[in-house]
């Protein structure tokens, strides 16, 4: 039995405070939005005070109750998990300063959010801290039931059928991949992924597992063309939920698959599965730009926004046979900016659909002057999504075309290049008509203070991100996920 | 063929048919049991071929891992059922808008 | 506190803070808004005449920090940086005054001066930068500063010359990030060294950069107006005159032009590219557009318009004396980056003046207006004939030592290009001369404002009469030891004497 040291303590925090947040909102409705706000704090707290000491100490180990694997469940937090545990936190962070004010004067509403929210939130840090793949198959569901009851919210038939549509295609994904866990334990006597890491030959089942996992988790981050359920479920949730369902939740199951790719399958990686899944990046940046840009409405936009962008990682996975720190840390770097982005730019939708009760992009009637913040949160944001400097976006844009152009792989170069000019076409379609007068006036709504700002900080996180590559470079590297240095098997 | 490796055959079987017809049925509640004859599946295939051990008494590894995905199956049944009486509540029918698969 | 590592940093945050200030400003605080915008614009002024000094007296100024792990974002303060950086400085002082008198009694002007601000930060950002990434980082930035200026007045016309200029923009900036990830996959290094620093690179990479060549300029040359990316200057002109004036006829276009001059003798060296063959198609590119622009603009009736295909034309000019490879050339393309920004910034003032106070926007409606406006269409005469190359005017000057640099290397034609590009000059300038001093005037003007007994208010009269002596006075006193003629000389001779 391992001592309890200062990271493990925060490691265990960093699950039971928000999910103690969850049942104790769920039992004292009344007082719901100040349990979530109270619960948020306290998270975003233990994940940078988990930071700080894996970045001192190196890679945390815990058992959880002292019993180890296999019976037991392992938490582990390398550079990567923590990366992902500071990018859940900030947004989640602004998200719950965000709904207060969205959901003020909404009867019932508060007291549903909140509950179902900090258990997703439990969801998502309890999977980053997993260290074995059955772990991750009961946080994935947990995850997937919480996220799913979000988009419901509402009670709108256009939300109750996409909420429908996505539970029914994140349940397939999830027994796909426990069909290859099971596969995977049976063949080698293991869940953990450590332990599976290191006794994994290239055999028949393990290629079916690989298939089967992969199949299951690029249905659920969406990846084109298995992306059809979430345009629907993205644009009909409250907005709130838009945003930690684009920025958090899709790069759950986008960590599960870089995690099994790096650890378990590496052995297996030649270069057919990676050109694979970069010929679907590029479908989906490519195809998901298109549709963006014919869409009318903002939520729409942003929704098919998301499945662009996620094809951006995908691009990758084919550069990191011959250059994997690049490639890697370029995909990090682009998930970590597009969590901080997305999510201002549907807290920025929210706003405007807030103000003018509609998000018809061609009637944004010179909101630029009516709600400066708001749009200037959007056109930040959008800097980040296209890859302009300074920003994360940028930073995550240039480690690609590094890696891309030293391998002379000029067809990715290409993907990225259109990618980019067709992500400018449809952020400045949005900005130019913020900047026009329409032609029919609109009734405007006062939008709350806290909504503006919750979301123009996360645009300034994402621009900031540009100048912290340094740090967060170093911090990726912690534990050494992406296996930088050669190691035996 | 040892009972281990017919309970595996027949659960990939089930994964299989459930997976058939989650695509090809429309009507919400035969997606909902397709599922649940998916996960049907996947639970024979993850115990069947526990008993695969040497000494004869079979890993408990796998039950404990059935039986949490039992609870999970349950709850996310739970939900797809609650969720279907919710759509034809609001939409009067029970298939989902454009009736695509999946 | 080691300040020469701060200058260039703060030369840059002068105006990105009163920017963001201004930002927040409720419209009516307009003694607060103008204060912050003359200090931020004196402040700037200041520190560039400290660099100055300090350059010349042997000091070093720096900024540099970390932004990935090899890569640094670099500020210094080098001869030809500051010879960009005092142009910016200078003159964005002179159109604070202008924009604030033009703009008065217009909405939205927190917004406007904000992002006017942020332009001029990111355009000093583009003349101080030390490496390549800084350069594109603050070229990028420009165009997204820009952008909010030319859709400033909302309404569908604007919008649509918006997308058209950010098509343009955007496709440059993307080709310009391109060929820099480019080569700094094959160098590992971006930093601007004089004579370049490809020197070490071996036959094999020959066609690689000739690709990044080609990938540089067209990025770059998207701004400076070469033919065929040209297209959005002339769109863009549906901005406000303040905004035509500093930035769509200084800065942006020169960032630009800039950037072509930092590429050949910063990155790939004059002889590098000589040696490379990449100069002479960009000679005869620059010549086409320098004869294109000035004939589309004879064609002009709208003034700004004319006047925009006029800087297509002279800013080629630059990209030539750069191209023609030469040391005499050379001055010449780089001190018509002063000559040409003073001359065509007074045009534009001009222009702005006429639209503003007599409601004239086409050439045809121009009669007689010299009676009116005596000193503004005595400026208006100075920056006409410097364009048209006349001593003792500035433009004189660059043409002169562009024409001797062609010869001096043997490309005879330039000259008669040059000879061309004068004549059309004349022939898109003098009529309007002639009109406007000797034509009868109308009864009444389009849309006449009352100024009283002046002819205009005095911060739309000072700033163009301010360039104008300027102009002349670069072009009378280019031998002087501090003229923008001195300067360049300096510049061309680290480039190609020194060792």
């Amino acid at each position: 039995m391992e001592p309890a040291t200062a990271a493990s303590n925060w490691g265990v925090a960093i699950i039971l405070l928000p999910l103690a947040g969850a049942l104790l909102a769920f039992l004292f409705r009344r007082a719901a939005t100040r349990i979530g706000i109270g619960a948020a704090v306290a998270t975003s707290l233990a994940a940078a005070a988990l930071a700080r000491t894996v970045i001192r100490d190196g890679t945390m180990h815990h058992a959880v109750g002292g019993w180890g694997a296999p019976l037991g469940i392992d938490l582990r937090a390398d550079g990567l998990s923590v990366l992902m545990l500071i990018m859940t936190a900030t947004v989640g962070l602004a998200i719950s300063l965000y709904a207060p004010a969205y959901f003020r004067g909404e009867s019932r509403k508060p007291e549903q959010f909140w509950p179902l929210w900090l258990f997703l939130w439990t969801g998502l840090n309890a999977l980053f801290l997993s260290a074995d793949i059955f772990n991750l198959y009961v946080t994935l569901e947990l995850l997937g039931l919480a996220a799913v009851a979000l988009t419901a919210l509402s009670g709108r038939a256009d939300a109750l059928t996409g909420a429908m549509r996505y539970l029914l295609a994140t349940l397939l994904g999830s027994l796909a991949y426990l069909l290859g866990v099971a596969l995977l334990y049976h063949g080698f006597g293991s869940v953990d992924i450590a332990v599976l890491a290191e006794r994994v030959e290239a055999t028949p089942v393990v290629w079916t597992a690989l298939g089967l996992m992969c199949a299951g988790l690029l249905l659920k981050t969406a990846l084109f063309p298995l992306h059809f359920w979430l345009p629907p479920a993205h644009s009909s949730a409250p907005v709130p939920v838009s945003a930690l369902l684009s920025a958090l939740v899709v790069k759950a199951s986008f960590y599960i698959l870089l995690r099994l790719w790096l650890e378990i399958f590496a052995p297996l990686v030649g270069d057919g599965v990676g050109e694979l899944l970069g010929l679907l990046g590029a479908g989906a940046v490519l195809w998901g730009s298109i549709q963006a840009l014919r869409q009318t409405r903002l939520k729409m936009l942003i929704a098919y926004s998301t499945v662009a962008q996620l094809g951006y990682f995908f691009l990758a996975f084919p550069l990191a046979v011959a250059a994997g720190v690049t490639a890697w840390s370029a995909a990090a770097y682009l998930a970590l900016s597009h969590a901080l982005a997305k999510a201002a730019m549907f807290l920025a939708a929210g706003n405007l659909i807030r103000f003018g009760g509609h998000d018809r992009i061609a009637d944004l009637d010179r909101v630029v002057q009516r709600l400066p913040l708001t749009v200037g949160a959007f056109a930040l944001a959008g800097v980040s999504s296209m890859g302009l400097p300074p920003s994360g976006g940028f930073i995550g844009k240039w480690l690609l075309l590094e890696a891309a152009i030293a391998q002379g792989r000029w067809d990715l170069v290409g993907v990225m290049f259109l990618g980019g000019l067709l992500v400018a076409a449809y952020i400045f379609k949005v900005l130019g008509y913020a900047f026009t007068q329409a032609n029919v006036l609109h009734e405007s709504r006062a939008v709350p203070a806290s909504m503006e700002w919750a979301a123009l900080l996360l645009a300034i996180g994402a621009i900031l991100l540009g100048f912290m590559a340094s740090p967060v470079l170093a911090l990726l590297g912690v534990g050494d996920p992406f296996n930088a240095v050669e190691t035996m098997g | 063929m040892t009972p281990a490796f017919l309970y595996a055959l027949i659960g990939s079987a089930l994964f299989a048919l459930g997976l058939y017809g989650l695509i090809v049925h429309a009507h919400l509640l035969r997606k909902i049991l397709a599922l649940n004859v998916m996960g049907s599946g996947v639970f024979l295939v993850l115990g069947g071929l526990a008993g695969r051990t040497p000494q004869g008494a079979p890993d408990p590894v796998p039950h404990a891992m059935v039986i949490t995905g039992i609870v999970v199956a349950v709850a996310a049944t739970a939900l797809a059922l609650v969720l279907m009486l919710r759509v034809r509540a609001t939409t009067g029918r029970t298939v989902l808008p454009d009736g695509r698969g999946n | 506190m080691n300040w020469s590592t701060w200058i260039p940093l703060m030369v840059v945050t002068s105006s990105l803070l009163p920017g963001l200030i201004i930002f927040g400003l409720a419209e009516d605080k307009v003694r607060l808004r103008t204060v912050l915008n003359l200090v931020g614009a004196l402040v700037k002024v200041a520190l560039v005449g400290l660099m100055f000094w300090g350059v010349m007296h042997g000091h070093h100024y720096e900024t540099r920090l970390t932004l990935l792990p090899d890569l640094d974002l670099v500020l210094r303060a080098g001869p030809l940086s500051l010879l960009f950086v005092a142009l910016s400085a200078g003159l964005w002082l002179v159109t604070t005054v202008y924009a604030i008198g033009y703009l008065e009694g217009s909405p939205h002007r927190s917004r406007f001066f904000g992002f006017f601000s942020l332009c001029v930060t990111a355009t000093v950002g583009v003349a101080l930068a030390g490496n390549l990434i800084t350069f594109l980082i603050f070229y990028e930035l420009l165009t997204l500063a820009t952008y909010p200026l030319v859709v400033h007045r909302g309404t569908e016309v604007a919008r649509r010359a918006g997308k058209t200029y950010l098509a343009y923009t955007i496709f440059g900036g993307a080709l310009l990030m391109l060929g820099t990830v480019w080569l700094y996959t094959l160098t590992g290094t971006l930093e601007f060294t004089p004579r370049g620093f490809l020197a070490g690179l071996g036959d094999e990479h020959r066609l690689a950069l000739t690709a990044i060549f080609v990938l540089l300029i067209a990025g770059l040359g998207v701004k400076a107006a070469l033919v065929p990316f040209h297209g959005w200057l002339p769109q863009a002109m549906v901005a406000p005159a303040p905004v035509s004036a500093l930035l769509h006829a200084v800065a942006v276009v020169k960032a630009g032009a800039f950037g072509i001059v930092r590429v050949v003798y910063d990155v790939f060296g004059v002889e590098f590219s000589e040696g490379l063959g990449v100069t002479k198609p960009l000679v005869w590119l620059a010549a086409f557009t320098i004869i294109y622009g000035s004939l589309r603009a004879l064609f002009q009736d709208d003034l700004k318009r004319r006047l925009a295909f006029s800087t297509v034309s002279q800013v080629s000019y630059i990209a030539l004396g750069v191209a023609i490879a030469g040391p005499i050339a050379a001055i010449g393309g780089m001190v018509h980056l002063v000559h040409q920004g003073l001359m065509k910034i007074t045009l534009f003032f001009c222009a702005g003046n006429l639209a503003e106070t007599l409601g004239i926007h086409q050439v045809s409606e121009m009669s007689g207006v010299g009676r009116r406006m005596p000193w503004t269409m005595a400026a208006f005469t100075v920056g006409a004939f410097g364009m048209i190359g006349a001593p003792p005017i500035a433009g004189f000057v660059s043409k002169w030592h562009l024409g001797l640099g062609a010869l001096d290397k043997g490309q005879d034609w330039v000259v008669l290009v040059l000879a061309g590009s004068s004549l059309l000059n004349a022939a898109y300038f003098l009529p309007i001369l002639y009109v406007a001093w000797f034509r009868e005037p109308p009864d009444t003007w389009p849309e006449e404002r009352d100024f009283g007994q002046k002819e205009t208010a005095l911060a739309l009269l000072l700033p163009p009469l301010l360039t104008a002596a300027m102009a002349v006075g670069a072009g009378l006193l280019a031998s002087l030891p501090f003229s923008p003629l001195a300067w360049a000389k300096l510049i061309a001779e680290r480039e190609f004497y020194l060792p």
